[in-house]
């Protein structure tokens, strides 16, 4: 070994050394915070596991004396929570595939083709996500009375009230943070690459879809994870838009089942588990996508 | 215009304008298609009613009438919010207190863990992940489970501080006006944190080692280089995550909605509206006012994101062809 290295490793080691002590404060900072922030969601399965019985003679800070899954059931009856669950599928799978859609083709406009009202469409999609949702609510909730649909459309006879109208109106929403997404996106993709299939001869749809629709896969994924949690998180739309309590989706029935359940508090969080579940399960499998497609919206193209 | 340019750039350094390619007909009805379809919507649902709440909030009408009972009252309505409406300035000062929240105590917690998880530490996935989890939960399921965590007699923070009803000390988290706000504010900090967190570990990744290494070569303490060197590097994601935090505040409706539909000390502007159209009094002008409201205080920090987006890559194509655009 020459001195140089020797004293180079010398130096790394008083490094890691003098790095270490610190670490410790971290990890016990980070252990501690991680403890604080996971407590709410473990004390909510806690609590579900729990029969009623158990946590009225014991109280609910003690030993468990026994565990099931009974406040599941229960709840799951009671709330009627697999309606709910299916009417999330009928609302948030097809929005989700029309965000995509819709915010595809005006990036694939925006980014591959110039023309002069690039810039302006652009900030008309993205303004209009930034948007708090109250600013249009009272003229969106008087629209939707008045637009007919035809019955088999929507059984109320109008957009509201109707899944359509629910669909509709997060499909507008989102597609302003996916077009921005996504024409950041399509900007990477060498221009190249359409070009020659034009020379080629393929008309607009085809090099949309058959040449940058599919090389935008990655970030088409990454929105998607997002997309579903947003879509099926949604509250506010579902709340003012939709009267019929059967008809909402799982997320905005929580004031129902507020009712429903009315104290039994083992009951109420064994149905909060089951609501956060899917989003948890997608977040779960899907993180990486979740992450980027959130660092996408945020860095610029 | 910084699309063109856009083009040019990815000639490698050869400055070619592209041409306006000519397209055929079918690939006109194509682009017709592809781009009027999503206006549409998006101009018929969002702004169609942007425009309606402003227009409205200068008339009176009680919804049900048809379009001819609509009255124009002039700026009455913003007269009887400022002055005769007791909740508009309570929900104000809350919807302040939020964002004041926010800025000053969850988004610094955000950048802290940030900060501390870009360290090459050990088991640093496993703690983002915890601390992302409750962003992917929606903000009604956030109420309801920390009811739970707040509730009098059941909930965890009373029984493990000996505050229930059998120590005669209880604390009504949710119900007491004096504290439900910021009880409330914790739950909505639990998941911005998180949020902010995942924003700057991106922001932190993208910046260049050896703006690090100067400063430690500087002898920099490790605040001291934070400071003048890490977060002025930061800039652009600081700008994001600015936007994101009044719109946020700007936005809180389902927290409080689920703890109590927004009354007692809980009071917020985004109520106010929702109450003036599925409350008992369905007011439709005086909705539109209080949504117009928030437009105005809203589009600052949109005219701020659009404007960042759009000058960064300005900025950037400035650079590359010598030019600024």
């Amino acid at each position: 070994m020459t001195s140089a290295t020797v004293a180079a490793s010398r130096r790394r080691a008083v490094r890691r050394r003098r790095v270490h002590l610190p670490r410790v404060g971290l990890h016990v900072f980070l252990i501690a915070t991680a403890v604080v922030w996971l407590a709410p969601i473990l004390w909510a399965v806690f609590t579900s596991l729990r029969p009623y019985a158990d946590t009225n003679e014991h109280g609910y800070v003690s030993f468990p004396h026994s565990l099931s899954f009974t406040n599941y059931k229960n709840a799951w009856i009671q709330g009627d929570i697999g309606t709910h669950f299916v009417n999330s599928i009928i609302i948030t799978l097809p929005a989700i595939a029309l965000v995509l859609l819709f915010a595809a083709s005006v990036a694939f406009v925006v980014s591959r083709l110039s023309f002069w009202f690039n810039v302006p469409m652009l900030i008309f999609f993205m303004a209009a996500n930034l948007l708090p949702q109250q600013v249009i609510l009272t003229p969106l909730y008087r629209m939707y009375l008045e637009i007919p649909l035809p019955t088999w459309m929507s059984d109320s006879g109008l957009m509201y009230d109707s899944y359509i109208g629910l669909i509709a109106i997060n499909v507008a929403f989102q597609t302003g943070f996916c077009t921005f997404v996504l024409s950041n996106y399509m900007k990477t993709i060498p221009s190249t690459l359409n070009e020659a299939a034009r020379v080629d001869g393929a008309g607009i749809v085809r090099q949309f879809f058959g040449i940058i629709l599919p090389l935008c896969k990655p970030a088409l994924a990454a929105l998607a994870t997002l997309e579903f949690t947003w879509i099926y998180n949604d509250f506010l739309w579902a709340i003012v838009l939709m009267s019929t309590g059967d008809k909402r989706p799982i997320t905005s029935s929580i004031t129902n089942l507020q009712g429903v359940y009315f104290t039994d508090t083992n009951l109420i969080s064994a149905a909060a588990v089951m609501i956060a579940l899917p989003t948890i399960v997608v977040f779960a499998l899907l993180q990486k996508q979740f992450v980027s497609g959130l660092t996408l919206g945020a860095s610029k193209g | 215009m910084a699309i063109d340019i856009a083009a040019d750039r990815q000639t490698d350094g050869v400055r070619r304008r592209r041409r306006a390619v000519r397209l055929s007909v079918r690939d006109r009805i194509a682009v017709a298609v592809m781009v009027g379809v999503p206006l549409v919507v998006v101009g018929g649902l969002i702004w169609f009613p942007t425009f309606a709440s402003v227009a409205l909030s200068f008339t009176s009408w009680d919804g049900i009438g048809g379009l001819g009972t609509i009255k124009w009252v002039g700026t009455e309505n913003y007269q009887q919010i400022a002055e005769i409406y007791p909740p508009f300035w309570p929900a104000f000062r809350h919807n302040l207190i939020w964002l004041g929240f926010l800025a000053l105590i969850a988004t610094p917690f955000g950048l802290l863990l940030a900060y501390q998880l870009d360290k090459r530490i050990r088991g640093t996935r496993v703690y983002q992940s915890i601390f992302f989890l409750p962003v992917v939960l929606s903000l009604a399921i956030i109420g309801f489970i920390w009811q739970l965590v707040y509730s009098p007699d059941q909930g965890l923070i009373n029984n493990v501080i000996g505050r229930t009803s059998q120590s005669g000390h209880l604390i009504d988290w949710l119900g007491d006006s004096s504290i439900n706000l910021w009880a409330v504010l914790v739950a909505a900090g639990w998941r911005h944190a998180g949020y902010i967190m995942i924003l700057y570990l991106a922001g932190l990744k993208s910046i260049d080692p050896s703006l690090r290494e100067a400063a430690a070569i500087d002898g920099a303490g490790e605040w001291h280089a934070f400071r003048t060197v890490i977060f002025p590097a930061l800039r652009p994601i600081n700008i994001v995550v600015v936007v994101i935090t009044v719109i946020e505040a700007l936005r809180a409706f389902d927290i409080v909605y689920i703890v109590n539909r927004g009354r007692n000390g809980l009071e917020l502007l985004s109520i106010l509206v929702t109450d003036n159209i599925i409350g008992e009094a369905s007011r439709i002008g005086y909705g539109s006012a209080l949504g117009a409201i928030l437009l105005v205080i809203s589009i600052v920090p949109i005219v701020v994101f659009v404007w960042n987006s759009f000058e960064e890559k300005n900025v950037r194509v400035f650079r590359f062809t010598g030019r600024r655009t």
